[in-house]
């Protein structure tokens, strides 16, 4: 036998050992939706005495075996963070190595082996793309309008993004959305008090998904920075202590077997 | 799988691999019979790695209780200069339920005394705590502990000192970014000029009328690691902590997570 022939054999005994743990996991509820904070990329570097930039490619491949197995679980959403917009307060050969490597992973997505079109994944790209450079935003606009028929999964990409921002662009589009009614109406009524929680809710960027009910931070930080704070209110919050590029099939499985632990109290909180 | 590659060893390309796909359709339908939820076999399995699960915990649950006998007694030293001056400001989240026995609630606070801390934020869901606000604010309107609470916990020997509260609950999360969505809405659209508005994040805290910093440190008190709603707008970079239920609180594992807060670096996003 040679070497090709004994790693796909390994690849094969591999899939089947994690499709009988998708089987045993699948006996209660599966997270409909699971959300990343990719944190540790540059501390990996840093550890492997890698060249800047090295950590976050090894990071995204990190990122594609995660999306593999969580749409392999049955897991419908998937959100990942990835770029804050208080990241661009890097130094600017950092920002705009990352922006490269966004675009042309990106670009990567729309092709025809890509992960998104063998599990028939719909992409959104989520934040204040006006702040992207042009590249970026044109290559994030066409990934969207590729994937736009693909209904057996999502995959939302948080780019410039912060929940702070989130929210005041809601509370912006509630606004305008309530000054263009008047205008509509024009009878020179003009009340008061008209925005509620649910106009709000409705103008996130976040809700084209429902709320995560797994949030998983890697490199054992303990904060959200700024990421899906209105949407986390009965999230479980899980902060491995693994860097990400190093999490793997059984970080997931630990995530997931948290959640199916705590899933009757956290299901009595989502309905309160 | 010996048996498929028997079977390609003679036939063409394409139908290799359908039979490959039929031999592995078999399989999988013998091994793994209907859906997942209905395979006894899984059950079982599933049952046995959630008991396993338990075990872990109950193990950290033993753990915890002897670490924090030795931080609390003195035995372990290394928790007790802690560098008060990084937590400005404590929330503690604390599950409605739990939150109705506001003697576990009185003795939590009374610990926080004890350890220093000057400014706590109290939160859960329902308002229990706000409803409790009176019993708590009178048990804490003394400014030293007397002599016969000492004699019953130890840990209360320390000096307590004057300790600052606001009391949180769900109507002062998402309910207050609508209200202040509409004191905008009102202020620069009905009463403003014509001219579209540009609201910056400075203009909705404003709106949001809250005149409390945002909280360094985080405490959930509850079954599991979870905001319960705290206000989205005050918790950016906040450090979250799970502590386990209130009913098993512990003095040194607060000690603990406080210094471990303390030690954190934040790079804030750069």
């Amino acid at each position: 036998m040679d070497i090709k022939q004994r790693t796909q054999i390994y690849k094969n005994l591999g899939s089947f050992a994690r499709k009988c743990i998708y089987g045993v996991l699948s006996a209660s509820t599966i997270p409909n939706h699971i959300a990343f904070i990719m944190d540790g990329n540059r501390r990996y570097s840093k550890q492997h005495k890698l060249v800047d930039g090295e950590g976050h490619k090894v990071g995204f491949s990190s990122l594609m075996s995660m999306l593999r197995y969580c749409y392999e679980l049955g897991v419908k959403y998937v959100t990942v963070y990835a770029f804050s917009i208080e990241n661009f307060k890097r130094s600017p050969e950092e920002v705009q190595s990352l922006m490269d490597l966004m675009e042309e992973k990106i670009q990567g997505l729309i092709k025809e082996e890509s992960i998104v079109n063998q599990y028939g994944v719909r992409v959104y790209f989520i934040g204040n793309l006006k702040l992207l450079s042009k590249p970026v935003r044109l290559a994030a606009e066409r990934a969207m309008e590729a994937t736009a028929k693909n209904s057996k999964a999502v995959l939302l990409v948080c780019i410039a993004y912060t929940s702070t921002d989130e929210i005041l662009h809601s509370v912006e589009e509630c606004c305008e959305e309530k000054w263009d009614e008047i205008k509509v109406l024009d009878d020179g009524k003009h009340e008061k008090d008209v925005i509620s929680v649910l106009d709000i809710e409705r103008h996130m960027y976040m809700a084209v998904a429902p709320e995560p009910d797994i949030i998983i931070r890697t490199s054992g930080e303990t904060r959200l920075s700024n990421f899906l704070l209105w949407q986390s209110a009965d999230c479980l919050l899980y902060s491995p202590s693994v860097l990400w590029p190093e999490i793997g099939f059984w970080h997931l499985v630990m995530a997931i077997l948290e959640f199916q632990h705590k899933f009757c109290y956290l299901k009595k909180q989502k309905q309160a | 799988m010996p048996l498929s590659s028997h079977v390609l060893h003679s036939t063409p390309l394409d139908a290799r691999s359908l039979l490959n796909m039929g031999v592995t359709e078999d399989f999988r339908r013998t091994f793994f019979r209907t859906t997942a939820k209905d395979n006894v076999m899984f059950i079982l399995l599933w049952h046995v790695l959630h008991l396993i699960l338990r075990v872990i915990y109950l193990a950290q649950e033993v753990l915890h209780a002897i670490q924090s006998y030795l931080i609390t007694n003195g035995f372990v030293t290394t928790y007790q200069d802690l560098n008060l001056e990084r937590v400005r400001y404590l929330a503690i989240v604390i599950d409605s339920d739990e939150a109705r026995q506001i003697s576990e609630v009185i003795q939590l606070l009374e610990w926080l005394s004890a350890i220093g801390v000057k400014k706590v934020c109290l939160y859960d869901r329902e308002g229990v705590l706000k409803r409790s606000q009176g019993v708590i604010m009178e048990r804490f309107s003394s400014a030293y502990l007397s002599n016969e609470d000492s004699k019953i916990d130890p840990i209360l020997s320390k000096t307590q000192l004057k300790i600052e509260f606001e009391f949180v609950s769900i109507s002062d999360g998402k309910e207050a970014v609508a209200k202040a969505a509409n004191v905008l809405y009102n202020k620069y659209y009905l009463d403003g000029d014509t001219e579209k508005p540009f609201f910056t994040e400075a203009d909705l805290s404003e709106a949001l009328e809250n005149l409390e910093p945002d909280p360094d440190l985080l405490l959930i008190y509850g079954p599991a690691r979870c905001h319960l709603g705290f206000p989205a707008w005050r918790i950016r970079y906040t450090e979250i902590v799970h502590m386990g239920q209130l009913k098993h609180k512990k003095y040194g594992l607060i000690l603990k997570a406080i210094h471990k807060y303390t030690k954190v670096k934040q790079n804030y996003g750069s």
